[in-house]
């Protein structure tokens, strides 16, 4: 017979004493306040699953292709790998490919910490050297870009050329120094011999151009294809070739995987370089 | 028998209890277990990290400041109110709690940018909120100021109103009874409110960085910098992580210590 030992029964405590009432407050507050800290942080995290209902099976042949395809591209891709997506689906109804966009410095990161990830396209080929060489299969480029002047429709800042960024009333805003467009536009700006008053750094393209689109800033230096994007929420104000600092984009194969060749195949086609280069890119 | 029966149970609550212990322990331990602690002093010192620090002591003070003078009044009408709008008022301050920082970061933007429905009052006299040092402080203000009111509002509901009702018979006016009776016996309170509100603003990221951009030494804070070295040097970001998980440690030491037994 191996009872445990039981407890002694707790005797009540007293609570009449206001101290004692406040003592036992103070923690509650406290625990609701992290349990708001821990929903706050879940709220704040992104998923990037783009739900794209599974195609059906009717037409199924021996040729057609299944499975998934993550494609991680550059934040100045969003509109074209948008639509590269679209047609290369309906293409190929058993493929679902998976979209997220972020700066290439990110996305490189993302995939040397175990991303799933079967394509990587970047902007720049500089950006790609901090990836992980053992992981690529195959790297093409497939795409050029030069860097441009957004400003709002109502220029604010009444920017004609690059000589006016140097005026410290008009409010610039750049990509990071760790991002392409701002290692970019840092060359451009050295050429040009121009010090902007630069008040603010975003971590990507995207976010950059949303402080002209917002009218927040009065000019920012994004890629040509950003102003061609943003159609007419921003103008774009053209920088001489002789300043201008042009990008090569690299698509960079991470799979063996059938379908994730067929992809960098369609996005090398005429088709799908045509359709990059509706976008406002330059041919390779 | 009851043995058996009293040991399965244990089992059946400990494991998922272990699991959730895991769960939040582990990353931390990773986060330790990669550091290069004999790079961190190195790594303090890149010179991006210095004014990133300065920047978030400062706007973390003044924030705790702006707690403390505008939070307190607001606590003791919520605790003192009887109306049925109290408890409204209270729900709308808990909303930016739950709220994804980054869309306080866009509301912040539609309020005070150069189009928001207060900042294009301010555009004519040539003030801009958005990308400076300010919004920065609007930016952590707005997402620490309900820690702060909740817990200072929870302290003044545990007073005794009798104290109260005894002051005002002996002619106190409301500002004369908090600040010679409420106040001095909700110091506890306001105490760990202001360590809360401090604490959760220093980690402010998303309304930040939506809000008032990324410059360094104006609006660039530690957790912006921890982003952006990330993919510059990762051992920088990791060195600056473990700072303020150390700051952390040591604001719930000290509430721990003092408030919260």
């Amino acid at each position: 017979m191996s009872t445990p030992p039981s407890r002694a029964p707790r005797a009540p405590r007293a609570l009449n004493t206001a101290r004692d009432v406040r003592r036992t407050r103070a923690p509650t507050v406290a625990t609701l306040a992290a349990t708001a800290v821990l929903l706050a942080g879940c709220g704040s995290s992104t998923p990037s699953a783009d739900g794209t209902g599974q195609p059906g099976r009717s037409g199924a042949s021996a040729a057609s292709l299944q499975g998934t395809v993550t494609v991680l591209a550059a934040a100045s891709l969003t509109e074209s790998f948008d639509e590269l997506k679209k047609d290369f689906e309906a293409a190929h109804p058993g493929v679902t490919v998976e979209t997220s966009y972020g700066s290439s410095a990110t996305l490189v990161q993302q995939v040397n910490n175990g991303a799933p990830a079967s394509v990587v396209a970047l902007a720049g080929t500089a950006a790609a050297k901090p990836l992980d060489q053992s992981m690529v299969k195959d790297t093409k480029t497939f795409a050029t870009n030069v860097l441009e002047i957004a400003v709002p429709p109502s220029n604010p800042g009444a920017v004609a050329s690059i000589n006016d960024l140097a005026k410290p009333s008009v409010k610039v805003v750049l990509c990071a120094d760790t991002v392409p467009c701002g290692k970019a536009a840092q060359a451009t700006f050295a050429k040009a011999r121009i010090v902007p008053n630069v008040v603010s750094k975003e971590v990507d393209v995207k976010a950059t151009l949303s402080k002209v689109k917002l009218a927040e800033a009065d000019a920012a230096v994004v890629y040509h294809s950003d102003v061609v994007a943003a159609k007419d929420a921003v103008t774009g104000v053209e920088i001489p070739s002789q300043f201008n600092t042009s990008l090569s984009y690299p698509v960079i194969t991470l799979s063996d995987d059938a379908a994730t060749k067929a992809f960098v195949a369609y996005l090398l086609s005429a088709e799908g370089l045509a359709t990059v280069q509706s976008f406002g890119f330059g041919a390779p | 028998m009851r043995y058996a029966v009293r040991w399965r149970s244990r089992v059946a609550l400990g494991v998922p209890a272990a699991l959730a212990l895991l769960l939040l322990v582990v990353p931390l331990v990773a986060l330790l277990l990669r550091a290069d602690w004999a790079r961190i002093p190195a790594d303090l010192a890149t010179p991006t990290v210095l004014p990133a620090l300065r920047l978030s002591l400062t706007t973390t003070s003044v924030t705790a400041v702006l707690c403390l003078l505008l939070g307190t009044p607001l606590a003791w009408f919520l605790a003192r109110s009887e109306h049925r709008a109290t408890s409204w008022v209270r729900a709308l301050l808990t909303v930016p709690l739950v709220l994804p920082p980054v869309v306080g970061g866009v509301a912040l933007l539609m309020t005070w940018g150069r189009n928001g429905l207060i900042g294009q009052y301010l555009t004519p006299f040539g003030i801009q909120i958005p990308f400076t040092t300010v919004a920065v402080v609007l930016a952590e203000t707005f997402v620490a100021m309900p820690y702060y009111v909740l817990a200072v509002e929870g302290a003044m509901r545990g007073l005794d109103p009798r104290l109260e009702s005894v002051a005002r018979t002996l002619g106190a006016s409301d500002l004369r009874y908090l600040r010679t009776v409420g106040i001095p016996l909700v110091l506890p309170g306001i105490a760990s409110g202001l360590a809360l509100a401090w604490a959760r603003a220093l980690g402010e990221f998303g309304a930040t960085i939506t809000f008032a951009g990324n410059f360094p030494g104006r609006t660039q804070t530690l957790p912006l910098l921890v982003y952006v070295e990330l993919e510059r040097d990762p051992q920088v970001a990791i060195s600056i992580s473990i700072m303020l998980l150390a700051v952390s440690v040591l604001v719930l030491g000290v509430l721990r210590g003092r408030w919260l037994r």
